[in-house]
């Protein structure tokens, strides 16, 4: 059957169930009403005084009853410093566990040890919100049976609410924890901010394992993640690679070009009609993205202009704002660089919210509903908005869907910004390969050679024309960016599907075919 | 012609092409190697670009390295021609060593 956006979508897949096909991003939600039930989380028996502690995680994990076809899930808040995932699979697998679920909430390319495990069945299913590198590359070459899920961070709640991720083991490493499980990631040599994502999974999961390299006196403050779920506690030497986790401060781009865009995009948002006292902003910590921010906070200096609050992924920058009292609050669910942790930990103006808080779209009210302004990255986006931010234009799986969606779906203006082409390769298609935000809930796009608008706002339009800004028409934009670098040869793909894309209310917005590489002749 | 001299071209960068040439003893044709980050996409078009500048200098006994990393095509063309005449000792400005 076919979604909303013409993408072919299968009625039932087998490993996965059901599917219901996208059919607009707030359409399943203006019901009022979720149909889906919610499901019990477990409960659960412990007395008093009684030991959680472990002496090595292989004893936590045998504590924890691994069984095979058990699903396993983990938290990203130690980025490309993350070492537990693999020596728990690894653990795993030397147990002669078989046929995992793997519920991470992203995978990075520190998660490239694992392919083996998934070439001899030891994992067979992967929910997550990103997959990269060398596990991308496989996957989308066909290494599972079953499709990968993508999910949003919003989408990820969701999924654990209503059971299509029923998680066995949880492993949460924490920068700080006490004996009996109460855990933060705020403090530590390992320290990396806020852990919203692993919440959920503390509260759902039927085991859930704390790994610190830091016991520090009970009680560990702030609970960011409390004991009455917490099952085992274990110390390690080392959660991760201290350097790869967290480190100093992130840095604004010196790419001219990025500057560009940034500069480019920061004109669209002051002169957009969202540019007012108290409005709501996030922006990512990718390039162009946080180079806007920089710009936004010159623009809001001049004009002696505050914010109301900063959401998202937070970097130090986000930080100097508050700081400066450009903004009053910074809701903080995932932290780019150490000086986040410090202000985190110090600051009561700087909350740390739980992903179901951030972007669950099954609740009363996540805080990207609130967002006015967002400033997002796109792979890939097309004459009709629609944005892939997961596979890349060699048809690999190289990116995260992560908050795209949600905050697309809930802030006022969402503009995208990126390049109009790179390495050779136009980043404006008449199709993405894969949709993951669709051009609905996408205002603007930003690139270095004009501003393009959703012709669905032609009041925005208007605004950006009367400030004198450089619009053009997007399938102009596409026709002027292929004919400097040429139309890329198509890709070829097979008719399997190595991946679901799931919108963040949980309808499939789009598939990934199994990619087929050709052989070039020279 | 056949290559005077080794000769490069061009560099590392994304958006751009490197370009190295070496002759080869007599009789021994050409021998090309082209790997790039956008081979799926442009892999064919690269190829031909490459072989239609060779045959244009009338080229052989050549052996032609290219790594590319996005460039666009007046880079390619321009990268390739640069090192053929370097290698034919014709491109003038080239600093000698």
């Amino acid at each position: 059957m076919l979604n909303s956006l013409g993408r072919e979508i299968p009625e039932y897949m087998e490993g996965i169930g059901k599917l219901e096909p996208f059919q607009g991003a707030l359409t399943k939600l203006s019901k009022g009403w979720m149909d889906e039930p919610t499901i019990p989380a477990p409960n659960k028996a412990y007395l008093p005084h009684q030991s959680k502690l472990c002496k090595t995680l292989e004893e936590a994990i045998i504590r924890s009853n691994p069984h095979n076809g058990m699903t396993v899930s983990f938290h990203h808040h130690l980025r490309n410093g993350d070492i537990l995932l693999v020596q728990t699979l690894t653990i795993l697998h030397n147990m002669g566990i078989r046929d995992i679920t793997l519920a991470s909430s992203s995978l990075n390319e520190c998660h490239d040890p694992i392919l083996p495990y998934l070439k001899d069945q030891t994992v067979t299913k992967i929910f997550s919100s990103g997959i990269r590198s060398e596990l991308g590359r496989a996957i989308a070459l066909g290494v599972l049976d079953t499709p990968v899920v993508i999910h949003s961070h919003g989408g990820r709640v969701r999924c654990i609410h209503t059971g299509k991720i029923q998680i066995d083991l949880a492993v949460i490493p924490a920068s700080a924890a006490d004996c009996e499980g109460n855990a933060t990631g705020s403090h530590g040599k390992s320290a990396f901010g806020s852990i919203g994502y692993a919440v959920i999974d503390a509260r759902y999961a039927k085991q859930v394992i704390v790994v610190t390299d830091n016991l520090v006196d009970f009680p560990c403050i702030p609970l960011s993640i409390s004991q009455n779920f917490i099952d085992h506690v274990v110390l390690v030497d080392s959660i991760g690679d201290a350097s790869k986790i967290a480190t100093g401060t992130t840095r604004i781009t010196n790419s001219p070009m990025d500057l560009r865009i940034a500069k480019l995009a920061a004109d669209v948002i002051e002169h957009s009609g969202f540019f007012v006292p108290g409005f709501a902003f996030q922006v990512g910590a990718g390039g162009a993205s946080l180079a806007v921010a920089k710009f936004i906070r010159e623009k809001m200096k001049k004009k002696s202009l505050k914010g109301s609050f900063m959401l998202g992924g937070i970097t130090s920058y986000c930080v100097d704002m508050l700081n400066e009292g450009l903004f009053e609050t910074i809701f903080d669910v995932q932290s780019f660089d150490a000086v986040v942790s410090n202000s985190l930990l110090n600051n009561r103006h700087h909350i740390e919210i739980p992903a179901a808080l951030y972007a669950n779209p099954f609740n009363c009210g996540c805080i990207t509903n609130k967002i006015d302004v967002v400033v997002l990255g796109a792979l890939e986006i097309d004459v009709d908005f629609n944005v892939n931010v997961i596979t890349g234009s060699e048809g690999k799986i190289r990116g995260a869907s992560g908050g795209h969606s949600d905050t697309a779906s809930g802030a006022k203006l969402t503009v995208v910004v990126c390049p109009s082409f790179r390495g050779r390769i136009p980043i404006i298609k008449k199709r993405v390969h894969t949709i993951v935000t669709p051009g609905e809930t996408v205002h603007v796009l930003v690139t270095e050679r004009g501003i393009c608008v959703n012709p669905a706002f032609p009041e925005l339009e208007n605004n950006l024309r009367m400030a004198g800004l450089n619009i053009k028409e997007i399938h102009d934009l596409e026709i002027e960016v292929d004919k400097i670098t040429g139309i890329p040869a198509p890709l070829e793909y097979t008719d399997k599907i190595v991946g679901l894309v799931e919108y963040r209310d949980g309808t499939i917005i789009d598939v990934i075919h199994q990619l087929k590489e050709k052989e070039i002749k020279i | 012609m056949k290559p005077k001299i080794p000769a490069q071209a061009g560099t590392f960068e994304s958006s751009d092409v490197i370009v190295l040439i070496e002759p080869l003893p007599d009789k021994a044709g050409r021998k090309i190697e082209i790997s790039s980050s956008v081979m799926q996409q442009f892999g064919e078009s690269f190829t031909k670009i490459v072989i239609d500048l060779l045959d244009q200098f009338e080229m052989t006994d050549i052996h032609l390295i290219a790594k590319d990393k996005g460039a666009l095509e007046p880079t390619i063309k321009a990268r390739l021609e640069t090192a053929i005449k370097r290698s034919l000792d014709l491109q003038e400005g080239t600093l000698k060593q």
